[in-house]
This record gives structure tokens, sequence and C-alpha cells, in this order.
């Protein structure tokens, strides 16, 4: 394998893993809190559609992301307000909130399917990005790749090391402990529904902004649903979960890999290799039931309600 | 009269709260001096735990005020609670499994928490100041129930503590752990804390308390210095005049085994469970069994075990001769065994199910249902009478389970158990949450199923009643269980140290048990 190969590989891994990165550490944040939000995939593609019409229509790639977030938050919220509200069933209302964004995305943005628009491009920095191997991997991405490398680094400070990172993991830890020693439950919960739903956004506008330039229905292809096992994959670790977004990355783009080394592997069966990854991490993850007791937030997925 | 004397530190005026169908306060007056222990003395219901919420913030009363120093207060929420210097230790600890000692007492104390390693310093210096060692780097779910109560209370300690509320501490404690907790207490007391102490345990309140508010069907039912009481006169006060609040009960040795445990060793797949280890167990006809310990202890094992919830390797259980272990709940009932699980809603009952559909459950065997069809007037009847026999309040059978008080609850199911005429009963807690005179009922009910013949295990926390009503008498501790003894040749003392893992027969400081081992 060349030098060549190799250092594309590399910069391909990265790109294709950072939306799953920006997704997963929105919904690891989520389920942390105790939520489980299974409409990442519906936010993507609201994010993706809104991203992608105000950038075309404004020219700023700026707006788009900013208004992108902006959709992905709105939609959690309809998802805060239905679970915590109304205490529905978390599952039933993320998958319906995944329906949903897929249908509306689909609509709003009919009128826009395969119109071009100026995409984000990759930052060239002279001598740094022309590294071999890791030069255009490290060096050679765009401004939301390295977003995404702050994004990390936040998030893993502000669960480990900071004090509302502390609230965060009580609240999903148990909710009725935390509301009995003063812990703001609700508000804990809405905010992490609302990073959630920002950062899905962001990720969606990702997609339509940067790394394929355009909308096209349901363009988010299942990005949501691999974030949500990442999260399960990263065992709710920060750090597992920026090299699990990695790795999955890695498997989306093996066929380019194949290619160069010059074998023929039909590059459809090597797309489910991310799914099978999915499929077979969480095999291995719940077969194991005491160890998945003690690494899942203890409340994931169950409602709260305040006792008077 | 004395002359304006200092305010007392807390006072309660004319405290009520109404909830739907429930007074659950009706003009309360309490003070508390500094350096005071009072004793808020009730059973379940009486409204103690509404009491407490007021003072710490959680509930808002409808009418009256709380004095703080003689100064009106408003205790918005338990943060602003805990400024005041107001402490609370809750009867279900508000602590967080996975997350460790220090971290735990730094969610409580909000911002004033500092960096955790000078925390984690605090911690372990008051923690020995008052005689409650705690290593502040465990995570919670490494500690004990006795260890877990103590990072409730060092909670507390560690800020500028002037009022200490702890509801029935000593409920998961032996009684060993008891007298260590008093010691703490009376340090607390004497340097100038105020401490209120909430329990349902007359003899405890007595060792304990300097003064005593009691508390029935929400309304100050009487006052009193308790080290000039006995614990009857203060029962009384408890539970009105009309109920009787002492009996004793023949103890009997039962005939034949009919529930037989053998060598049972079972590996918990839950991180936070406990592994029995090689368990042996009788219970004879006519007689029952009590099982004491601490919780946590593996009663929950122990009692999936022989519920059916969970399997157990063949040959491990036995109902009279036949082999069961490997049986499935269902048809252990249909073999004559009764259970009242530990928990209520969930386990015992279905939360969102009427009482008619509840009786149903288990009573599934008694008739009630006819190749596949459920005999609706059949249950109903069932419910009723479960109702009236054990004097459930409720709105009636139609009543979903959780809309009924936890000690109601309990009685509908002991009395679903009981009704059905179990060859083997086996009750956890039989009377957890339950009144006086409901307990007396259901003590009764079940000595009644004792003399006819059928095997009851009763697993408690509660030593008192375990002494009651058993006929032998044993503990679990983290998983064995102690050999056991007929209950007139065994003392609390002797349980205590069984509770804790020390079973030699002998008195601990008898030489010979050593030689006997080896």
């Amino acid at each position: 394998m060349d030098i060549d190969l190799i250092t594309n590989v590399l910069y391909a891994m990265v790109r294709t893993g950072t939306p799953l990165l920006i997704v997963a550490l929105g919904e690891l944040i989520c389920e942390k809190s105790g939520v489980l939000n299974l409409g990442q995939e519906g936010m993507m593609l609201m994010g993706a559609v809104v991203g992608f019409i105000v950038t075309l229509t404004t020219g700023s790639l700026m707006l788009g992301f900013v208004l992108a977030m902006v959709a992905g938050v709105l939609m959690s919220l309809i998802f805060g307000v239905i679970t915590m509200e109304l205490s529905a069933n978390q599952v039933a209302t993320g998958l319906a909130l995944t329906i949903f964004g897929t249908g509306l995305s689909a609509f709003i943005g009919a009128g826009y399917v395969g119109k071009p628009i100026e995409g984000l491009d990759p930052i060239y920095i002279p001598v740094l990005t022309d590294l071999p191997i890791i030069g255009r991997m490290l060096f050679g991405q765009d401004l939301l790749v390295y977003l995404s490398f702050v994004l990390f680094a936040g998030v893993y400070w502000f669960i480990n090391h900071s004090r509302p990172g502390l609230i965060l993991k009580a609240v999903g830890e148990n909710p009725h402990s935390a509301n009995a020693i003063g812990l703001p439950v609700f508000k804990t919960r809405y905010l992490a529904i609302m990073f959630g739903g920002a950062m899905a956004g962001l990720a969606g506008g990702y997609l339509s902004l940067a790394y394929t330039p355009l909308w096209v229905e349901n363009m988010s292809a299942g990005r949501g649903w691999i974030a949500l096992a990442l999260v399960v994959f990263a065992s709710w670790k920060a750090e597992r979960v920026l090299l699990g977004a990695w790795l999955f990355g890695l498997a989306s783009i093996l066929h380019l890999v194949f290619q160069g080394m010059g074998f023929a592997v039909s590059p459809n069966l090597l797309a489910i290799l991310p799914y099978l990854a999915t499929v077979v991490v969480l095999v291995i993850l719940s077969s194991n039931q005491s160890r998945s007791r003690l690494v899942a937030p203890m409340s994931l997925g169950k409602p709260f309600h305040a006792k008077s | 009269m004395s002359n304006h004397p200092t305010p007392p530190r807390l006072s309660l005026r004319g405290i009520t709260k109404q909830y739907p169908g429930c007074l659950a306060n009706d003009d309360i007056h309490l003070d508390i001096a500094a350096a005071e222990i009072h004793a808020l003395l009730g059973e379940n219901g009486a409204g103690k735990s509404t009491l407490m919420k007021v003072i710490y913030g959680l509930v808002k009363p409808d009418h009256g005020e709380v004095l703080w120093d003689g100064l009106p207060l408003d205790v918005k929420d338990p943060a602003h609670a805990r400024k005041m210097g107001i402490g609370m230790v809750f009867q279900h600890f508000s602590l967080f499994d996975t997350l460790t000692v220090t971290e735990n007492i730094a969610l409580a104390l909000g911002d004033d928490a500092g960096d955790l390693t000078s925390l984690a310093n605090k911690i372990r210096s008051v923690s020995e100041k008052y005689g409650m060692a705690i290593n502040p780097e465990r995570e919670i779910h490494t500690l004990s129930v006795g260890e877990r109560q103590r990072v409730e209370i060092v909670r507390c300690l560690v800020q500028d503590i002037r009022l200490l509320i702890l509801d029935e501490p000593t409920s998961v404690l032996t009684p060993q752990e008891v007298e260590t907790l008093f010691v703490t207490l009376r340090q607390l007391a004497s340097e100038g804390c105020s401490i209120l102490f909430i329990s349902h345990k007359l003899n405890e309140v007595k060792a304990l308390c300097h003064r005593a508010t009691v508390l029935r069907g929400g309304r100050v039912s009487g006052a009193c210095i308790p080290a000039q009481e006995d614990t009857i006169s203060m029962a009384k006060m408890m539970v009105g005049d009309d109920t009787p609040v002492s009996t004793t009960y023949p103890k009997v040795l039962g005939s034949e085994p009919v529930l037989t445990i053998k060598d049972l060793s079972l590996h918990s797949d839950d991180p936070f469970g406990v592994h029995l280890k090689n368990l042996n167990l009788t219970v004879n006809a006519g007689e029952i069994v009590g099982i004491a310990g601490v919780a946590g202890n593996g009663q929950e094992e122990l009692l999936a075990s022989l519920s059916g919830e969970t399997l157990s390797p063949a040959g491990t259980i036995s109902f009279r001769d036949t082999q069961v272990a490997t049986l499935t709940p269902e048809k252990r009932r249909a073999m004559g065994l009764g259970f009242v699980p530990e928990e209520r809603l969930g386990r015992g009952a279905v939360p969102e199910m009427s009482l008619t559909e509840n009786a149903l459950l288990t009573g599934f065997l008694t008739g009630i249902v006819n190749k596949g069809m459920v005999a609706w007037k059949k249950t109903e009847a069932f419910a009723d009478q479960i109702i009236s026999d054990y004097k459930v309040k409720t709105a009636g059978r139609h009543a979903q389970a959780d809309s009924l008080s936890g000690g109601n609850l309990q009685k509908f199911i002991i009395g679903r158990e009981i009704l059905q005429n179990p060859k083997i009963l086996i009750a956890a807690h039989p009377t957890w949450g339950v009144d006086i005179g409901a307990a007396t009922a259901i003590h009764k009910a079940l000595i009644k199923l004792r003399d006819q013949g059928a095997a009851i295990l009763v697993v408690s926390e509660d030593i008192d009643e375990l002494f009651l009503i058993s006929d032998r008498i044993g503990a679990i501790c983290d998983g064995q269980l102690s050999p056991l003894k007929p209950t007139p040749e065994s003392s609390i003392e002797e349980l205590g140290r069984m509770m804790a893992g020390d079973f030699s027969t002998t008195p601990a400081h008898a030489q010979s048990s050593q030689a006997e081992h080896s």
C-alpha cells in the first residue's frame, strides 16, 4: 500500500467520521441525563435541509450552520415537551420524531434537490498539510472537522471535570435522588435534549454544506442510527465516542481502500460494514448484563415525574 | 412562664397541608430548641413525612408558618433549607450508585463544594471526628447500607448544620450499628445541633430523645418527655386508645419439613447483587421461621429463588418431596406456594391495574379462571373479601393499585396471599409501612395460618416483629444464612451479631468456637 493511499484513507476516515462524532457527542450528553432520544435521524435531516436552503438563499455558510442548529434544537424541543411535560414514552416519541423529520425535510426540500452550492472547503496550511500520512488527516480538513475536535474536548472536560457535568450524571443516574437533594432535574434534561438537538442539526448541516454540498432526500442515510449505536459502543465515554466515530468512518470508506489495493469487492457489500459492526457491538454489550448496567446511565429512557 | 427566653431554633405554627382526599397535616405545632433531640413519633400515614418535607422545602404548606430562630422562614427548596443549616437524611437514600462519596457530597453542597480534593479531606476529618469512618474515594455501590447512611449524615455535617432531620434512620441498621449512630447523634446535639428524629420505634425514642411530639391522623395527638413515659403510654398516643398495642403469641415447634433448601448457591448477575452461598434451611409445617438481616444482604436473591423468579440448580429446593428448584413461579404456586414480595408496586401488584385485576394476578388458581375465561363476578367478590377482611382503605375494588398508600396496598397483597390458604407462605417485610392496628391483624392472620399447618418463612428487617411472630429465627448476611435457633433461646444481641456476619452460636468472647471449627 503506498503512502498516498494511506494519507487519503486517514483523511477520509476523519472526514467521514465527523458527522457521526458530532451527532454522537450530542446524544451522549442527552443520554447521560437519562433521556434516550431516537430522533437523531429526523433532527439531522431537518438540520441538513434548513442549512442548505438558508445557505442557498443567503449565500452565507455561517448562517446556514447556525440555522441548522436552530432547526435541530426546535425539533428536540418537540421531543422534550412531549416526553418531559406529558411524560410520553421516550422510545416511541423519538421514533415519531425521526419519521416526522424525515417527512418534513423531504417536503421542505422538494424544490431544492440537486441545486448546487459552494460548500465548505478544506483548509490548506503550508508545510503541515503536505506532511506525509497525517498531513491531510490532521491539517487539511475543513473548519467543521476542527470544530468537532473542539466539541469533543469540551464534552470530555464537561463530563469528567465540571460540576454541571457531575449534575448531569447524577440526574441520569437517579433523578429522584437528584430532585430530593435539590438538583434541577427538568432543567438539566431540557438542556441536555437541546444540546443533542443542536449537535444533530449541526451534523446535518455538515452533510449538506460540507461533506456533499447538495440536498438529497434522506441524505443522512442512517447516520443518526449509527450515532445511537456509537454511544452504546462507546459505553457512554466521550473518548471512546471519538475513537468509535473514526472507526465507523473508516468502515464506511473501506471500499476505497480495497479498490486502491486492487481487490474487487462490491461497494454495496462493504457499505453494510458499519451497520454490521453496530449489530456485533450491541450483541457483545448486551451479552453481559452486569457490565451494561454499570456503564449505562441508570435511569436511561425512564420518564421522571416530580412528586409533590 | 419564662420571661422571653431564646426563641426555639425551629418552630412550626399551624402547619396544614391538604392532599386530594387526605388531610396530611392539620394545624401542627412543634418547637425544637437548640441542642435538643426531638422525636417525631407516629405511624405510617400519620403525616410525619409530609411535615418533614415542609421543613425541608420539598412541600409547600397550605397554611401555617415556619419560624427559624424566631423569624418567619419560607423555605423555597432543599437548597435553601441547606443554606439555612437544615440537613436531612432520607429513609430511601438520595445517593448516586456510580459516583464516589466525594462526588455525591459535592452534588448536594452546590457551589460551596469547592474543589474535590479539599472536600475529600474535609469528609475524612468530619467522618473521623464523629466516629463514622468512610473512604471518600469509594463508589456508592460498593458500600454497605449502613455505610451509605453514614455518607448521608456526613453530607449534612460537612456544612454548618443547625438542624438535622433523620427519617426512620435505624430501619436499615443492625442493633449494634444503631448504638453507634446514637453515640454520634448525642455528640452532635452536645455541640448545639438540633435533631429531629422521626421514628415509630418507641424503645429507640426512649433511649435517645429529650422530647417527643406524637402525630396521629395528621394532627398532634400528644407531646411528652420519652424518658418519663413507658412505651405502652407512648404507643397509646400513636394509635389511640382503642387499638391493642401489645400481644404475644405462643411459640410452637413445627412437625414435618415442608420447605427445604439444600446447599443452595447462586451467582447473581446483577453488579449490585449478592451471591447466595451454600444456604441450608428447613421450614416445617405449622411454624414460622424468621430471617433477619440488613437490606441488601441476599434477601432479594433468596426470595427470588424461592418464588421461582430465579431458577436454581436442580435439587436445591423442595416442597415436601417434590423438587421445585427448576420450576417456574406458576407451577410452584399451583403446589400451594403463596408469596409476598418486598416490592409492592411492580412485583406484588401492577400499579396501573385495578385491585380486582390485581386480585386475579395470583388468585387465578382459586377457581376464578375457568377454561381460560375469567369469572369476573367471583374475582370481584374475592377482591371485596380481601378489602373487607384486611380493612384496606381504598375507594373500592376498581381503584388502581398505585392509588393506595403503601400500608394499605401491603394489607391487600398480604390478604390476597393468605386468603388463598397457601401451604407454604413466603413473606418479605409483611408489615412494612403498615400501622400498628393493621400489623397486629396481619400477625394474627399469619399465626392462624401457621396453626392451620402452613409452613411460613418471614424475611424482615424489623427485629421486634421477628421475635414476636417467629418460632425459629436466624439471620442472613452477605448471602450466607446463620444457623436457626428457637426464638425463645435467641436474643436481640445474638441476632444482631448474626446480622453482622458473626454466626458463632456461643458468645463471641468464648474461645472454644475456634477449636470447634478446626
